[in-house]
């Protein structure tokens, strides 16, 4: 009898805690209560803390499982601490936002499981086959959260769009996987490195490589992949637009950088030049187009692309300060938004969501709190100091600068500016205008305020001293580039 | 720990007020008006222990911050900015009493509001750290941005939004600079800092890099002065912020754009000062003379006002490039007197706005019979602010004039031309408003100013007067520190001329030796009465205007006595010198 393979369960622990509570939501879903399904997002929120604990109990030690194509480094427990922290905040807002919508089940608190054990697999993915099961474990599971309000068609069609357009996506990736394997003969990071250690970049290898790109630049919505974005984020409920815009984004990220920095280092002058042209791309399109958005979510979706061009600004730059740069914008931008969509969910009117911008005219009189927290979290995204996202931005030019892509920097600044005006917009409506007839008053949450108030905390730590976690950023990234 | 004091009192005093409840406005208004005016007596402290004679900073604090990152919490003051934050922690309990009773709605948001602003623009003066300035200047921002969008008037939406627009453009380019500045330095030195003390010891090479540099600073300040053709947005945000806002805007916020000129783009980038140099100082010139002309034909007291702004900003912007001592010194002194002038300017505007809401000429006149105090209280701020012998004002315009002639004297006679369109929108203005018949019965029956407007206007008047009759403890204050930032441009650009593009070395120092003699000749001259066209007949003989401010210690030092002399001397009696110069319509 052949002896089973060893397998460390330590490199799997965050992983493994996560799955399981996600099959144990779904065995308790069959028990009573019928009625109400709360325990079981309390349950879902105790096993993601548990991981997060996890995580951050695991930090600085580093484990591999079957045959290196999973690893539980810094950088994987960086980013499980990211996800766990994100999928946490979202279960907050989930509890209260989907029993008022009449969603509440407990295969969605397991189903935003399975999507966390997906973006963590895609953490410490170390091989292409992983990156491709983790990218469909996540994806699968949030094709089904976005149409989660069975009865809305808009909902529906976000959920179909993004299962197409998803798929679409992913037969491009398996290409790229398939092309990448063809010149090096492997699929293991480790082993891809070392066939290219020697300087060779075959052909095949390029191609593979674009195609590669076009896979994750769907997940991360960079133009022109982008198109699925303000559908599905308009569509789907907005604790779930919440998990997409910051979870799978920071896993897709995380997975890219890994793949770039780690596999393909040798292939970075060419990933540069077309990593500088999509960054411009994704930043102005985003940015321009969500000029003229009056549906606040489908706004926020093209100010994601935006955000998606920024961080694609240090993927261009490359490197220790590229990699490192992005993984402090993710850790920003992760909070910002999740505490943006969230006072979307604390927010609504009598006949349903207030997502249109004018809805919350006269919303700092109705509700100064809310008004002066949402506000913040607009100005976090505009990149005023002294909140996280102006700390995640400087980082991420003064690392472009560094490298010497100073057009890139100021084409880069001048998007923030062209960004302020949309942001500041919503402002102007919570500010300087009065109520209309059909405006957002607060719908109480303690869940959800407390996700605001840790999302707060969180932004105004990391832009007020921001130091230690970009020493986190380096320490994860270090082994990368070793 | 005074200065964090200083800065940090407001923004302390705004967490508490969080706590006060919303309808205690009187408790709420109150407040704030304590902890500004406490944050003005702490000022009080550090401006009477400043030691003017010394140009290095002063009641440095520094602590770490981000020490992997090169950045610091480093805060001091100088001659430059002791003045500035005085003037900040003086205008903002005006502010607020200004807003009294004018600010009904929101009342905690607003006093909260103000109190940020006020650490914004504090932290903005005594940052010596480029990330620290760079949060306070950003982080303002937003506070101006409420005062005007909420408490605004008809058009405050779209005046709120251009003005953060504006300001944003510039100051992320500047950031781009700062980035490639700290690269560079890093890459040049080994050290990577933020630190401005650090970082101005050493000069980027002349060249594409430090013009873009220079030009990424200048354009974030040049909004903000705002420089002519920079201006547009000032009028509106002007006309639609509330009294309360329009005297921060216009008494200090405008003043963090020349600030930074003297702060950062002189010590920093030396050589691409002198090189675009000129240019700064044609613009200077062109808005004085530009802010005046359009300020003529302005129906309203306030927009009036708000482009006498970017003519008076003008004379600061010339100052600053005259790069002379007299010019900076003047320019200086003209940031306060502007402050303090226009500051009472918008007061009285707004005043008058809350007895009648209307602020259009036309519907004015002969006021002087029915409101006598505010009348004459509003002719002194009037003369002051057109510059009239005796008077704040004066003092400023006249050391920028006479640096100015040393530099070119076509342009300089262009910017004193100024003065003259500035008696004639001021003065026209004051005769249309206050002279004549009462022909609106409407302002037949107007209080008169009340106690609380009184004292509103009385610390303004008095420095209106104080500053106009004796400066030099004012200038006193400066001097060492002009001396200091001079000599520094001199010597840091004189040390990049050695680059092959410059004349060679020999050329060179035959004439700078000569230029030095002719100087220091034509000092000696002066300071023994010389005639009065001395200057004026040497300097359009000069190949390079700015290069004539080189100037050797020495005579520094004689340019200082002899400024020190005409400082003290020129307001008392009128100059004989001034006549060639200035034709004042006044005299």
């Amino acid at each position: 009898m052949i002896p089973p393979p060893p397998v460390s369960f330590g490199a799997l622990l965050p992983i493994l805690i996560v799955a399981g509570t996600a099959c144990l939501v779904l065995l308790l879903d069959l028990l009573p209560p019928r009625r109400s399904k709360e325990h079981l997002g309390g349950i879902a929120l105790a096993g993601i803390v548990a991981a997060l604990l996890a995580a951050v109990g695991r930090w600085g030690t580093e484990t591999r499982a079957f045959r290196d194509m999973l690893v539980l480094d810094s950088y994987a427990l960086f980013f499980d601490v990211v996800i766990c922290y994100a999928t946490a905040l979202v279960l907050l807002l989930s509890l209260d936002y989907l029993k008022r919508n009449g969603v509440e089940s407990g295969e969605a608190y397991a189903l935003v499981l399975f999507a966390a054990v997906g973006m963590m697999l895609l953490a410490s993915a170390n091989d292409l086959i992983m990156v491709f099961l983790g990218l469909e474990l996540m994806s699968l599971s949030l094709y089904v959260l976005a149409g989660l309000f069975k009865m809305r068609l808009d909902s529906g069609e976000a959920s179909m769009k993004y299962f197409l357009l998803g798929a679409f996506a992913s037969s491009f990736l398996l290409y790229g996987i398939a092309l990448v394997y063809g010149a090096t003969g492997t699929t293991g990071f480790d082993r891809i490195a070392a066939a290219l250690a020697g300087g060779a970049r075959p052909p095949l290898l390029v191609v593979g490589l674009g195609l590669l790109l076009v896979g994750f630049g769907f997940k991360i919505s960079s133009v022109p992949f982008h198109m699925w974005a303000p559908d599905v984020y308009q569509g789907a409920p907005t604790s779930v637009t919440a998990l997409i815009a910051s979870g799978s984004k920071a896993a897709a990220f995380a997975a890219l950088i890994r793949l770039l920095g780690g596999a393909l280092r040798g292939s970075q002058p060419d990933a540069s030049v077309v990593l500088w042209i999509l960054a411009a791309l994704t930043m102005t399109v985003g940015n321009v187009v969500a000029l003229s958005q009056g549906n606040l979510k489908r706004m926020l979706a093209y100010s994601s692309v935006a955000h998606a061009g920024y961080m694609l600004v240090g993927l261009a730059v490359g490197g220790n300060q590229g990699a490192s740069a992005v993984l402090f914008y993710l850790l920003a931008y992760v909070f910002t938004t999740v505490g943006t969509f969230g006072a979307i969910t604390l927010s609504e009117r009598a006949d349903g969501e207030a997502v249109d911008v004018s809805d919350y005219a006269g919303l700092a009189r109705r509700n100064p709190v809310l008004a002066a927290t949402l506000a913040l979290f607009l100005l976090s995204l505009v990149g005023i100091p002294p909140l996280a996202g102006f700390f995640g931005k400087f980082y991420v030019f003064g690392s472009a600068v560094r490298a010497g892509y100073i057009w890139l920097a100021v084409i880069a600044v001048l998007n923030s500016a062209v960004a302020a005006y949309y942001y500041l917009r919503v402002i102007v409506y919570m500010y300087m205008r009065e109520a209309e007839a059909a405006s957002a008053v607060y719908a109480p949450s303690f869940a959800g305020s407390l996700a605001l108030a840790v999302a707060l905390a969180g932004i105004v730590l990391l832009g007020v001293m921001p130091a230690p976690f970009v020493d986190l950023a380096q320490i994860a990234v270090a082994p990368l580039f070793r | 720990m005074l200065l964090s004091a200083v800065t940090f009192l407001p923004a302390l005093g705004a967490a508490g007020l969080l706590l006060v409840p919303r309808r205690a406005e009187r408790a709420l208004k109150l407040g704030a008006l304590a902890v500004t005016v406490a944050s003005f007596g702490v000022s009080l402290v550090l401006y009477v222990g400043f030691d003017g004679g010394v140009a290095d900073y002063q009641f440095e604090e520094s602590a770490r911050w981000m020490p992997s990152l090169g950045v610091g919490y480093h805060i001091g003051i100088d001659g430059i900015s002791v003045l500035l934050v005085l003037l900040t922690t003086l205008l903002s309990p005006i502010a607020l009493a200004s807003a009294w009773d004018a600010i009904g709605d929101r009342v905690k948001e607003f006093v909260i509001t103000m109190l940020i602003l006020e650490t914004g623009m504090l932290g903005v003066f005594v940052s010596l750290d480029l990330f620290l300035f760079y949060v306070f200047w950003e982080a303002m921002l937003i506070p101006m941005y409420f005062v005007i969008g909420v408490w605004g008037g008809a058009n405050r939406i779209y005046a709120a939004v251009k003005f953060v627009l504006y300001t944003m453009v510039g100051s992320l380019l500047m950031l781009v600079a700062i980035l490639a500045l700290y690269y560079q330095h890093g890459a040049a030195t080994g050290r990577f800092t933020f630190d401005l003390p650090v970082l101005a010891q050493w000069v980027a090479a002349p060249g594409l890099a430090q013009n873009l540099m220079f030009l990424a600073f200048a354009v974030a300040f040049a909004i903000k002065v705002p420089l002519f053709p920079f201006h547009t947005w000032l009028p509106d945000a002007h006309v639609e912020a509330p009294t309360a806002g329009s005297v921060i805007l216009a008494g200090v916020l405008l003043k963090m754009g020349t600030y930074g000129f003297l702060r950062f783009c002189l010590p920093l980038f030396p050589d691409a000062s002198l090189e675009f140099g000129p240019l700064v100082f044609a613009l200077g010139v062109v808005g004085i003379l530009y802010g005046a002309w359009v300020s003529t034909v302005q129906p309203d007291l306030k927009k009036l006002v708000a482009y006498s702004s970017v003519s008076h900003l003008g004379f600061v912007m010339v100052g600053i490039f005259t790069l002379t001592a007299q010019g900076l010194v003047g320019g200086i002194m003209q940031m306060i007197n502007h402050g303090l002038s226009t500051a009472a300017l918008f007061l009285m505007v707004g005043m008058i706005y809350d007895r009648r809401h209307t602020r259009l000429i036309a519907d004015f006149g002969g006021l002087w019979g029915v409101v006598p105090a505010f009348s004459a209280l509003f002719l002194v701020v009037v003369l002051s602010s057109l510059g009239l012998p005796g008077l704040n004002g004066f003092v400023g315009e006249f050391l920028i004039l006479l640096g100015a002639f040393q530099v070119h004297w076509l342009l300089a006679a262009l910017a004193t031309s100024g003065i003259i369109f500035a008696a004639v929108y001021l003065l026209w203005m004051y005769q249309r408003v206050i002279f004549g018949e009462v022909r609106n019965d409407a302002n037949a029956h107007l209080r008169d100013l009340s106690p609380r407007e009184w004292a509103v206007l009385a610390p303004i008047l008095v420095l209106i007067v104080a500053i106009g009759v004796y400066p030099s403890p004012f200038t006193r204050k400066t001097e060492a520190t002009v001396d200091a930032l001079i000599a520094q441009v001199q010597s840091k650009a004189s040390v990049a001329a050695r680059a092959p593009a410059s004349p060679p070395p020999v050329v060179e120092a035959v004439a700078s030796t000569r230029s030095d003699l002719e100087q220091r000749s034509d000092l000696e001259q002066r300071s023994q009465a010389a005639p009065p066209s001395a200057h004026l007949r040497l300097e359009p003989i000069s190949p390079h205007p700015l290069a004539e401010a080189v100037t050797s210690t020495r005579s520094d030092l004689e340019q200082r006595s002899d400024l020190e002399q005409r400082s003290q001397a020129a307001p008392i009696s009128a100059h004989p010198r001034l006549e060639p110069a200035s034709p004042h319509p006044l005299q």
